[in-house]
This record gives structure tokens, sequence and C-alpha cells, in this order.
């Protein structure tokens, strides 16, 4: 299974434009990143919080929804967060958005 | 009931002249009480009034004091570790990790979240979802939609000290824009509070309520400015004359001051940085007539001097009292002071001999000449803002501005050009208005004027990107201001627009010195033929008596020359009076103005020649 999860993992790291892989666990710790260490503390740190009210936010409009993903766009690039079961884990990627 | 008065004229009577008379009053109609009314009313017993008892009250606003507030972060450093372990240690970190990953519930639902996170990739990488269709069109119908020029508010730093002063001068960090140097000072003489403070702040604007460093002279610095090459120096002229450099690694304290025999006698309203190889070198101006060369190496002296005496003799007694500085990077040779006296003197540094030095003047302004600045796209054409009026003048014509604005209601007191748009230029008045003006646009009226406060706005700085300007009031409230983005960016064709624009009116101007050079050699050479005794000099060689005197003169003969004219009229009206007879309303009215008409055209024809504003108004009208 693993390798399956490496696997995986590898796949999304090779696609164009990818410049980070983070997988972070409920308890905010990173368990697997593509960057140094000072940045995935505070992308993991950051992104937490985020994650937490627009989660809130769409489950405050519609108590049956619930979030599936979050794409934050800014001028310099693009973090796409996917929060997972019971906020177990989440990976996010940041991608250099095309034709800035 | 009706009252009717009715007025009985015959008809042959018709067109006749009033004449007025006076009777006492008489009583026409006199409508007596009439008792027996009264049967038709009765008296009402007893009668409702209210009467409130209620204690008295009166509505007070409050505004609490100032809340200083700092700004603080948290930084989020790992969390989360379990209590046993220590996050510094790699190994067990990495053995923690491992762990994580082993489990299933882990891989599940990374397989999970991987399939989403794969699809939005996939998504992004066929087609740029944000793509913005039409960008170039998008622009030309943004213009179209013109947004109206505004400025707005950011930011108020106000004067920490309870005794405010004037903030005299601005001056914005060369790089990054961040910060803000404030030169507080109290310019009227002798009126300066004992407990007045000497400090002078640099303001970060971020943050508004406390200033970044205190810079504190021995005199209140009227003039500051940052070494455009190396932005931790900077550079102010003080009130008692003296000029001081600090630098802001080192503290508060000057790092150097000059020698108050070498310094100037006057405050030092100006200092600029020159270019230099060192990077060291500035000069400054004081109302003393001076104008003083100095390297920040070696303060005790300074390496030039020059006096602005108009006769060129280096007279200190005739000197002209300097107020404002110019000096362009791009032609290190010329500069140019503005005096007290509303000249404007072109100086060339490179002259032999100190009579050399000031090469022409400009006259035109009837006050001290607060702000002078050249064009940065344009430098032949500068803009002088003193009086009431700002004025923008092209090298060439020494006579007279090019372009003038209408005199104001209150005094102009700052002014700077745009850094981005040529045809930009914003000026600050004694009643607290920002006005700006764009010549493109509109040349009679300030694009857009705004009541910044209800003190005098006393300097005014525009940042290098041209959207935001601070100023500086009289209670030492430095305002930071953000213009609108058509006010900053610059338009097309504008450049060439700007430059035709001027260059028609520095022609137009060269016309008109011709003909006034051409009158003035008539008359010369008429009154010379007829008056070879009082010998006419016309330039500046008169002792000022003989000014004062035939100043004099010439007032009271204006004086009786329109007395006269009035008397005539007088009689002629009266005559007319009496052969007109009546509805003659209308026609008085008319002979006033066409009286009045002629009056004006009849005004010295030299006043014609020495005011061109009239004559402008005749020319366009």
């Amino acid at each position: 299974m693993t390798a399956e999860v490496e696997e995986t993992i590898k796949r999304i790291q090779s696609q164009k434009g990818v410049q980070g892989i983070i997988i972070v666990n409920a308890e905010g710790i990173p368990i697997k990143s593509t960057l140094d260490n000072s940045s995935t503390v505070q992308y993991a740190g950051n992104v937490h919080q985020l994650l937490m009210k627009a989660r809130g936010m769409v489950r405050d409009i519609d108590p049956q929804n619930d979030l599936t993903f979050l794409r934050v766009r800014s001028k310099k690039n693009e973090i796409m967060i996917a929060p997972g079961k019971e906020m177990y884990a989440f990976l996010f990627r940041i991608q250099k958005p095309k034709q800035m | 009931m009706e009252i009717v008065y009715v007025y009985t004229k015959k008809r042959s009577e018709f067109g006749r002249q009033c004449n007025f008379s006076d009777r006492p009053a008489e009583l026409h109609v006199d409508i007596l009480p009439d008792i027996s009314l009264a049967a038709n009313f009765t008296v009402r017993d007893p009668c409702n009034v209210t009467v409130q008892c209620a204690e008295e009250m009166s509505e007070h606003e409050v505004n609490t004091e100032r809340f200083e507030s700092e700004s603080r972060g948290i930084n989020h450093v790992e969390g989360g570790w379990p209590k046993d372990l220590n996050p510094e240690d790699m190994e067990v970190t990495i053995r923690y990790r491992k762990k994580v990953e082993k489990d299933e519930h882990y891989q599940n639902t990374i397989m999970q979240i991987a399939g989403l996170m794969e699809h939005c990739c996939k998504q992004n990488n066929a087609t740029d979802i944000y793509q913005e269709f039409f960008e170039e069109e998008d622009d030309e119908v943004v213009e179209e939609s013109e947004e109206q020029p505004s400025a707005k508010t950011i930011n108020v730093f106000r004067d920490p000290n309870e005794v405010k002063r004037t903030a005299t001068s601005l001056c914005w960090h060369p790089d990054g824009n961040h910060k803000l140097a404030v030169a507080y000072s109290s310019l009227e003489f002798q009126r300066a509070p004992n407990d007045m403070s000497f400090d002078s702040y640099i303001w970060d604007i971020e943050n508004p309520n406390k200033p970044e460093m205190t810079l504190k002279p021995v005199s209140p610095l009227v003039c500051l400015e940052y070494n455009p090459k190396d932005s931790h120096i900077l550079v102010g002229g003080s009130y008692n004359g003296q000029i001081a450099y600090w630098d802001t690694r080192k503290g508060s304290q000057p790092a150097e001051m000059s020698t108050i025999e070498h310094s100037h006698r006057d405050p030092v309203y100006k200092v600029i940085w020159l270019q230099s190889k060192t990077g060291t070198d500035i000069f400054s101006a004081s109302t003393d007539g001076q104008v003083l060369w100095w390297d920040i190496r070696k303060m005790s002296e300074p390496f030039e001097r020059l006096v602005l005496d108009p006769s060129k003799k280096g007279n200190l007694d005739n000197a002209l009292g300097a107020v404002s500085l110019e000096f362009e990077t791009t032609m290190p040779t010329k500069f140019m002071v503005g005096t007290e006296q509303g000249l404007v003197v072109s100086c060339n540094r490179k002259a032999k001999t100190p009579a050399e030095k000031i090469v022409c003047t400009y006259s035109g302004h009837h006050g001290p000449i607060y702000a002078l600045q050249r064009n940065p796209f344009f430098p032949k054409n500068f803009l002088t803002v003193a009086d009431w009026t700002a004025r923008i003048w092209s090298e060439d014509i020494k006579e007279s501005s090019i372009m003038w604005t209408k005199y104001h209601m209150a005094h102009l007191l700052d002014g700077c050009w745009s850094p981005v748009r040529p045809s930009v230029f914003f000026t600050v008045k004694m009643d607290g208005t920002l006005d700006v003006w764009d010549i493109l646009f509109k040349q009679n009226d300030p694009t857009l004027s705004l009541k910044v406060c209800d003190e005098a706005l006393c300097s005014i700085r525009v940042q290098d990107n041209g959207r935001f300007l601070g100023c500086g009031s009289q209670l030492g409230t430095t305002t930071l201001l953000e213009v609108s983005a058509g006010l900053c960016t610059l338009q097309k064709n504008e450049k060439a627009m700007v430059s035709e624009m001027f260059e028609r009116e520095t022609k137009r101007e060269k016309i008109l010195e011709a003909r006034h050079r051409e009158m003035r050699l008539k008359e010369r050479s008429r009154s010379e033929q007829s008056r070879e005794d009082e010998g006419k000099e016309a330039d500046g060689e008169e002792s000022t008596e003989e000014l004062v005197a035939r100043a004099e003169r010439e007032f009271f003969d204006i004086m009786e020359a329109e007395k006269k004219k009035e008397w005539n009229e007088e009689r002629q009206r009266e005559k007319v009076k009496d052969e007109k007879g009546v509805c003659e309303e209308k026609d008085f009215q008319e002979e006033h103005e066409t009286n009045g008409i002629a009056n004006a055209e009849l005004v010295s024809y030299s006043d014609h020649v020495r005011n061109p504003f009239y004559f402008h108004n005749l020319m366009y009208f």
C-alpha cells in the first residue's frame, strides 16, 4: 500500500507546474513534504486556519454540505488544498498559474 | 372684506417724467373693532396647557484619547508533536512520520485525496480557467468610462508633542517609499513658545501612532532631505542657519553640524543634494541672501558661496533672500533660486566669476516664491508657486510666465509636479485645500480641489510613483493621500500634447515680448527727444528714493486723471438726466455701462502693457 501511495504522490509531483506537495496530519505535523522545513512549517500553520474557516463556512450555509476542495490563487502562484476525512490529512501543492 | 385702492392717471399724462414729492401719511381705511362679533364666540374654560417638568439635558460629544496600538505577529512553529516527542530530534521525528505512513487509514485517505488532486491538476493544465479575455480592449473600455478624479486620505500623522509646530517640509524615503521624514519648526518669528520641542520625525507610513525615529537637532529643522544615493543619510537645514546631517544607523543626534560662523544668518529654507562622484555634496539657501555649497564630510566651512545680488556685485546688503532652490540632476551646471522678492534667479555653477554666476532673472510674482520645480518631463519649463497664484514658465521667456492660474482667495504655500504625468501638478493653500491641476483637462480651475484640514497646509510632496502624496499642515499634522488611478497613469499622447501646449504658450509669450520691446523702444525714443534733462534709466540704477518719488508721482497722476474723468462723467450724466426725462433708468444703465467700458479702455496704455492677464483675456475672448 505504501508503494502505491508513494507512486501517487510522485505522479502528482511530476505534473506540469507543480512546485511542491505537503501532507499534513490532523495535529498539524507535516508528514511528507517536498519543500524545505521552514517553508513547510509556515504553509502548514497558515493553511490549517484557512481550511477550518472555509469548512465552517460551507457547513454554516448548508449543514449537509461539506468542503471538498479549496483553491487559493495569488499573483505569483496557486495553492490547492484537499481536506481529508475528519481532518485527518490534507495535502496541498503550489502550482504556478499559467499566463500570468 | 376687500380693501381696494385705485391708482389713476390720465392717458395724456403717460410718458411724463415722474416728479416725486413728500407728503405726510394718509389713513385710507380704518377698521374699528366690532364688539357685536364677539357674540359668535364663547370663552373657553378650562384651557389645556402643557407643562413639562423634567431635567434639562444637553448633548455632548466626547472623543477618547487616541488609542495607541502596536502590531504584533505570532509565528507558528512546528506544533502538534506528541508530548513525549522532541521536535528537534531528527530521528524521533522521522520514526514518527514513518509510523504514520504505515497506518492504513492514512493510506486510504491519501489515495482519495490524491485522486481529487490529480483531477484538479489536470484541469489546470488543460485550460487556464482564469484567463482574461479581451485584455487590450478592456483597457480602452476602462479609459472611456472616465473615472472621476478623486483623492482619499489614507493616514494622518499627528505631531506627538503638546505644543504643535508647523510641518514645514517633507521628504519621502528614496527606496521603497515606506518612510516619510518630516521637519517641524515654527516659522513665526520669535513666537515659538519656550517649551516647543526641536525634534523632527521619521514616520513609517504603516504606523501613524508613533514616529519610527526622532531626529534631535540643536535648533528646529526647517527643511529635510534624504540622500538619494544613500538612504540612511539625511541632511537638514535648521532655523538658526546651521546645516546638520544624520545617519539613521547612528541615532538621533546629528552626525555632524556646520559651524555657526560659516553658516547662514537666517533660517535655511531649502537644502538639496547634488550630483557628485562622492555623493556627499549639498547646497543650501536662506533668506540672508546666500547660497552655500557644502561637503558633508567637512561641515566646518562651505566650499563655495554665492551672494544673490542682482547687481552682481556680491553685496550682501542688496542681496535677495532665497526661499526655494531647484536643481535637476539632468542639468548639473544650472540651478535656480526662488527669492523672497518674487524673482526667480537662474544661475550657472560653472561660471568663473561670481558676477557671471547669475545668468538671468524671471519676474512676475508678487511675493516670496515658496516652491520652484522643473517639470520632470520637460525640464525647460518650471513651476513656481507664490503669493496667490501658481505659474508655469519657460526658460526662454524672462518677462512673464507662459501659463498661470487665476488669483485665489488664499495664499498658495507649496506645490510640486506629479512625477508620472507631465500635465499634472499639485498645490496647497493657506485655507487647507489641496488642488490638483491637470492642464490638459482644464486650465482655469483645478481638476480636483480637496479640503484636507482647517488650518493652512504648508508643504506637499509626491511620492515617486505619483500615487501617494503627503502634505504637512500648520499644526504639524501630516496627511497621507492617495490619488485616483486616472491622475497617476500616463494617458495616451500626453507627452506630445503637453509639449505642444507649452510650445504654443511659449510662442505666444515670445510674440508679446517682442511687441512690448518694440513699444518700449518707441516710447523711449519719444521721451528722450522731448525730455533730455531727466535722463531716464530703466535698469535699476536709480536709487530707491528716486524710484519712490517717481512711483508717487505716477500714482498721483493716475488718480488725478481718474478723478477728472469721473467728474466729467457725472456732469454728463446730470445733463442727460435733465434732457431725457421718463424711463431713463434703462438708458442711464446703458450709458453707465458704455462709460464704464470706455473708462477701462482709457486706463493708461501702459497698464495694458504691464498686465498680461488683461491682455490675455482680450486676446482670447
